[in-house]
């Protein structure tokens, strides 16, 4: 429990005397090319298996078939279609034609010739959100019906990650010692003490830690995993496999104070390039989590890259909790006591 | 880019950090759209438009680049009288024989010039005295198959041009001068003709003018990227003749940030022209001899160039003479002339596509398959697959049991009863092949670049490098030769291969590139490598494999190995790798400075003119003679380098200067000229002539055409369809539908539809659709997005369909699917044979195709409702049904080359 609200530094902390500086990641989401070069270098360096979780089907979530973070997926790219305009890019889209096409004989054809069979038509159409707000699939969007220009289009890619928290719900509800935090502020999970008991999934505030599922041959199946920040890589002077893989350094690698100060300048430039949408997220010290290792520079809300936007270490109240515990307990003995004294009066 | 080459895509990223205006031009919104300040979508196939419109614009504006144009381009040539344009022939240039669907290139060529066709000047006579109207079942006439046998080889090393008698009017105001023509022949390309046949809007297309004019001249520089988006077209070269022009009137070329740069498909692609896989060169761009014009070496040689041609290719035999030595060494000799007689010499076509051709008619027995998987990636894959069941044996080497290893059990002709597998009797053997990370050797990048690969770790089982691969191979022929005393095993026994092998065993793969690097073989030097292919002689002193890479092996050190980081070194970076020609980084980089040789500004100074010194310098080695100053002019008369001014900056062509029009060189038209695809729902609004007059079809019932624009029956086809790939996979899936890593990145086949045409056509999102051509049907699962744009063209509005071909049906890989260019036939472009496998015309259905002998069914009854029959598509010239075929309309056209799917 030495983390929970604890100090600043999450690496002393939790005991490490002459601890290095604190590591992170910054993900600038404005220069991601979804390559997902992050996602397979991290399966690669930390022998993490195919996501068996996922499948090997089609999610239609735009290009992003990898669907969460998760016990097998511990980089996932994230990809938005939305009707917005990208900062500084104007597409003319009012200028396209809508509607239906082509000539009457096209449609003509059409008729005369569906011969199709239809039965297995939408036989795995789960309802797929592209972009806040509007819950519609695509084709199905009731302002295509009326032939309304299109306005705006903007594909977002964000490749997220276990945001290593500074107060780190996991790590406090781990009953074995699995979880720790290292000399690097990171939390990491060791695979061969965790028992799979589970109760770090319902509690991290992001939905990044989970339990592996898979066959047989499936390593640390039933053992919570997640991101470790490459503990192994740091420990050698490398940078993490993703960051690394990453060709546009839109994942950048250092100490978590240098990269606030990076975010802040990225920050500022983009708000001078005519980007007012761009925003940092969770690198702020006095957030919910006090700030995260891993923290972003996104385009939108939150929530439209599958963030919580206001999250908050989900063992934050566990102090109070305790307090009203102690309070009721202690009622409780002074009632039995006053009870006792009352037979014995 | 972005999709494609991501780790390349880092500096385009890095420039629009530091203010670049990044444009994308493509019909699908891609990974490069989401972060590019412009995309621009327009119709798949329509590109000469589009730039051509560029063209226009830049002229009508003024916004040329005047200094540089009068000097260093063609513009001031003036052309021939008979030269007639497009606008003339309804759609064709002067020269058009409708019979044969080739051209007479001679009207092309500069006024006063000795007239000499494209073939070359040492064909020439070859194809006068050669038997035309033989015929045969060949529906093409010799001359035209010769034409384009040599189309190839031209673009390595030009053509004498003879240029004493050339005429140029420094003012640009002759009627007839290049300028003029291309300002006549692009008055029609407009930004409303922009609108029309593109589908682009005037203000979209604006923009894109306007940032390519502003970002060039003195101060500033644009550089064009493409790939084979602009190459898999019947009109691909004049796509990038397109972006030339553009290039050379705005001053783009040999200067730092400009250029056209040809993204290749995959790793050392551009090792694989330079060191060909292609049948008709050698190595260096060398042609490859034929066997009625090459009987000697002299004859050889003398059509490669001859003395009074300008420019380095006059050096042609140091470099023949040096490849020959190379490879049979001391049986080379200058009595039998190096033993040029063991080339073997061309008869005809041996491109892909002929070659598959000739399988299905039983010419070909075995087939040796690396690194490719033409059952999924090659255009018109049931052709492919049929074909192999006619071989009688089929070596494969790949890292995974390919869909081409597998099609005797699995193909999609199996399911259709189209091929049984006990009727196959073809003997296939599976030999799995080393990683590029298990094996060591050069890549050569896109720019030209060698960088050395090491082994990083030994290859498992029988895994095994192709340079191993062969080398045993030709041991073991050797092996069973030995002794023979025929003259046929000459050739393969007098071959030097006595490569040393490492401690595993492995040919040293560090020899083999020494080898190519070249050494003296006589004199105080004997064992020295060359430093530069200027050292290479004609009289058997010097040994080297490929003239162009002379140099990567100077002084001893292996410089493709070299990785001086680029902030130890300066901003050309001139110690990472080696870049082909001489280490030059930038080709033709004399142009960066003025014709007195001074830096067109401070900003972009490159290569410069030292006068104090004599001579040329700059950041970069300088693409010309180091001494030769600004102001030297040559005799009449000077052949060779001399022969060039220090002016000519372009200093492989025969005239030393940028060619706004090609006047000899190519085959299918001087200038880009608009025509529609072979498959397309639109008509061709400029003219009659519907489609390239000189691609080449096939007529054959295995290769049916969709009707086009106007024909009968287009609407059963009314949709454009373009392929692409997925930054996920790799080509044809043999590299990544195996990988569990990979596979589940994008697990399934799918075909990208707008919301509009999922309206039109009743396509549910994650539903299934089936898209049919003459040739098949496939199924895919349905993304709609609204990355895909309907486009108005012509007054109509255009649906595009985008599949990523990355999937094969098979049972070995962990995802497969129907396969995107299985929907292809094959029609080729007529210069380099490349397939038309990057637009097409469709029909898309809801639902799962029909399985089993209904989906032959299925596709049939599409064909009867269009009406197609195999002169569907196939007449050359529009409007005439006999075209390009004579009377053998009916017997199948010969095809020269393709290359592989890159």
């Amino acid at each position: 429990m030495s983390d929970l609200l604890g100090p600043r530094d999450p690496a002393s902390g939790a005991g490490w005397d002459d601890a290095p500086p604190r590591k992170g990641f910054f993900t600038d989401t404005s220069v991601c090319i979804g390559c997902k070069a992050c996602e397979v270098a991290c399966k690669e360096w930390n022998l993490v298996p195919a996501d068996q979780a996922a499948g090997l089907s089609m999610l239609g979530s735009s290009y992003d078939n990898t669907g969460a973070l998760g016990a097998s997926t511990w980089r996932h790219v994230a990809f938005i279609e939305q009707p917005k305009r990208a900062g500084g890019q104007d597409l003319n889209l009012p200028l396209f034609p809508v509607g239906p096409s082509a000539s009457d004989a096209v449609n003509r054809a059409a008729d005369t010739a569906m011969t199709g069979d239809r039965s297995q038509l939408g036989t795995d159409t789960e309802a797929v959100d592209l972009g806040m707000p509007g819950f519609q699939l695509p084709g199905q969007r009731a302002d295509r019906k009326d032939e309304r220009p299109r306005t705006d289009f903007r594909w977002l890619m964000s490749s997220d990650v276990c945001k290593h928290c500074t107060h780190a719900a996991c790590l406090d509800v781990c009953p074995t010692g699995a979880l720790f935090r290292t000399e690097f502020g990171t939390v990491v999970v060791q695979d061969d003490i965790c028992n799979g008991c589970g109760y770090c999934v319902p509690a991290c505030p992001f939905g990044v830690i989970d339990r592996r599922v898979g066959d047989e041959q499936t390593r640390n199946v039933g053992i919570a995993q997640k991101c470790t920040l490459c503990y192994d890589r740091l420990g050698a002077g490398h940078t993490p496999a993703c960051a690394q893989a990453c060709p546009t350094e839109s994942i950048q690698f250092g100490d978590v104070d240098e990269l606030r100060e990076r975010a802040a300048v990225r920050l500022a430039t983009l708000h001078e390039a005519g980007v007012p949408e761009a925003r940092l997220y969770g690198e702020d010290p006095e957030d919910g989590v006090g700030g995260a290792g891993a923290f972003f520079l996104l385009l939108d809300e939150p929530e439209v890259y599958g963030l919580p936007p206001d999250p908050v270490v989900t063992t934050r109240d566990l102090p109070s909790m305790w307090r009203t515990a102690a309070t009721a307990a202690g009622a409780l003995l002074a009632g039995a006591a006053v009870a006792f004294l009352g037979r014995r009066r | 880019m972005a999709e494609c080459h991501p780790v390349g895509f880092q500096w385009v990223m890095e420039a629009k950090q530091r203010g670049a205006t990044v444009i994308h031009v493509d019909p699908r919104y891609t990974r490069t759209s989401a972060v590019a300040d412009l995309h621009v979508p327009l119709r798949a196939g329509s590109d000469i438009v589009f730039l051509g419109a560029i063209v226009n614009h830049i002229l009508s504006t003024g916004a040329w680049f005047e200094e540089y144009v009068k000097a260093y381009t063609n513009a001031a040539v003036i052309l021939r009288e008979d030269f007639q344009d497009v606008d003339d022939l309804d759609g064709v240039f002067s020269g058009y024989d409708p019979e044969t669907g080739t051209y007479d290139t001679s009207s092309w060529n500069y006024d006063g010039v000795g007239a000499q066709s494209s073939a070359g000047a040492g064909e020439e006579e070859t194809l006068e005295n050669s038997d035309r109207g033989a015929g045969g079942d060949s529906g093409e006439s010799e001359q035209s198959e010769k034409q384009r046998g040599a189309g190839h080889e031209l673009g390595g090393h030009g053509a004498d041009m003879g240029l004493s008698g050339m005429h140029r009017d420094e003012t640009l105001q002759h009627p007839r001068c290049v300028f003029q023509v291309l300002k006549r022949h692009y008055a029609r390309y407009t930004p409303e003709l922009v609108e029309q046949v593109c589908g682009v809007p005037p203000e979209q297309f604006a923009k894109v003018c306007e940032a390519v004019t502003a970002n060039s001249g003195r101060e500033r520089t644009t550089a064009w990227v493409y790939s084979v988006g602009w190459t898999h077209h019947t009109v691909g070269i004049q796509y990038i003749r397109g972006a030339a022009i553009i290039q050379l009137l705005l001053g783009n070329m040999g200067r730092p940030g400009g250029g056209i740069m040809a993204l290749r498909g995959h790793a050392s692609i551009q090792g694989s022209t330079d060191i060909p896989t292609l049948f008709n060169l050698l190595p260096g761009y060398l042609p490859m001899p034929t066997v009625d014009a090459h009987g000697t070496l002299p004859d050889y040689l003398a059509t490669i160039s001859s003395p009074d041609q300008k420019g380095f290719w006059t050096a042609a035999d140091a470099y023949t003479v040096s490849l020959l030595k190379a490879w049979w060494g001391d049986a080379a000799t200058a009595e039998n002339d190096f033993c040029f007689d063991h080339l073997p010499r061309l008869t005809g076509d041996h491109g892909t596509y002929r070659t598959v051709m000739d399988m299905l008619e039983d010419t070909i027995e075995g087939y040796f398959v690396l690194g490719q998987n033409p059952a999924v990636g090659s255009a018109h894959g049931k052709m492919q697959r049929l074909a192999l069941a006619h071989l009688d044996w089929l070596v494969v080497r790949d890292l995974n049991l390919i869909e081409t290893a597998t099609f005797w059990k699995d193909s999609p002709e199996i399911e259709t009863g189209e091929l049984r597998t006990e009727d196959i009797g073809t003997e296939v053997f599976f030999l799995p092949a080393a990683t590029h990370v298990e094996k060591e050797g050069t890549f050569t990048q896109t720019h030209r670049m060698l960088q050395w690969r090491h082994k990083a770790v030994e290859p498992p089982g029988d895994c095994r490098s192709e340079l191993q691969f062969f080398f045993e191979l030709g041991r073991k022929i050797r092996e069973r030769l030995a002794g023979s005393t025929l003259p046929r095993d000459r050739p393969v026994l007098d071959l030097t291969w006595d490569y040393p092998l490492d401690e595993h065993g492995e040919v040293s793969a560090d020899a083999v590139l020494r080898e190519i690097n070249g050494y003296h073989l006589t004199g105080e030097r004997a064992g020295r490598p060359l430093s530069s292919y200027t050292e290479m002689t004609a009289d058997g002193a010097t040994s080297g494999g490929c003239w162009i890479y002379t140099g990567v092996y100077a002084d001893g050190v292996n410089q493709a190995d070299r990785r001086k980081p680029g902030r130890d070194q300066h901003w050309v970076a001139p110690e990472w790798g080696w870049a082909w020609p001489a280490n030059r980084r930038t080709l033709y980089n004399r142009a960066s400075a003025d014709p007195q040789g001074r830096p067109w500004s401070e900003r972009k100074a490159y290569v410069w003119w030292d006068e104090e010194a004599g001579r040329w310098t700059g950041h970069d080695v300088p693409d010309f003679v180091a001494d030769k100053a600004p102001s030297y002019r040559p005799e009449p008369g000077v052949g060779g380098p001399d022969g060039l001014a220090g002016d000519d900056p372009f200093v492989m062509q025969a005239d030393g200067k940028g060619w706004l029009f090609a006047p000899t060189g190519l085959l299918d038209g001087p200038m880009p000229a608009h025509y529609e695809p072979q498959e397309s729902p639109v008509s061709n609004p400029l003219y009659r002539q519907q489609a390239n007059p000189t691609r080449q079809v096939f007529r054959r019932e295995d290769n049916l055409q969709n009707p086009s624009g106007d024909e009968a029956g287009s609407e059963v086809y009314p949709y454009v369809f373009t392929t692409y790939r997925l930054t996920e996979h790799h080509t044809a899936g043999g590299m990544s539908r195996w990988l569990p890593y990979l596979a589940e990145l994008q697990p399934e086949f799918f075909c990208e539809v707008s919301p509009e045409l999922a309206a039109e056509r009743g396509l549910e999102h994650l539903g299934w659709a089936t898209i049919t051509s003459a040739r098949t049907a496939i199924e895919a699962r349905v993304l709609v997005t609204d990355r895909v744009v309907p486009l108005r063209v012509g007054g109509r509005v255009i649906h595009q369909v985008g599949l990523p071909y990355h999937w094969g049906v098979g049972g070995d890989a962990l995802v497969s699917g129907d396969a995107a260019n299985d929907l292809f036939g094959v029609t080729l472009d007529a210069n380099v044979h490349i397939q038309e496998s990057k637009v097409a015309s469709c029909d898309i259905r809801p639902g799962r195709r029909p399985t089993g002998p209904a989906l032959l069914e299925h596709v049939d009854a599409h064909r009867r409702r269009a009406g197609v029959t195999i002169l569907t598509g196939n007449e050359v010239r529009s409007g005439d049904p006999t075209s390009g075929g004579g009377a053998a309309a009916v017997a199948e056209v010969r095809a020269k080359e393709h290359t592989s799917d890159e």
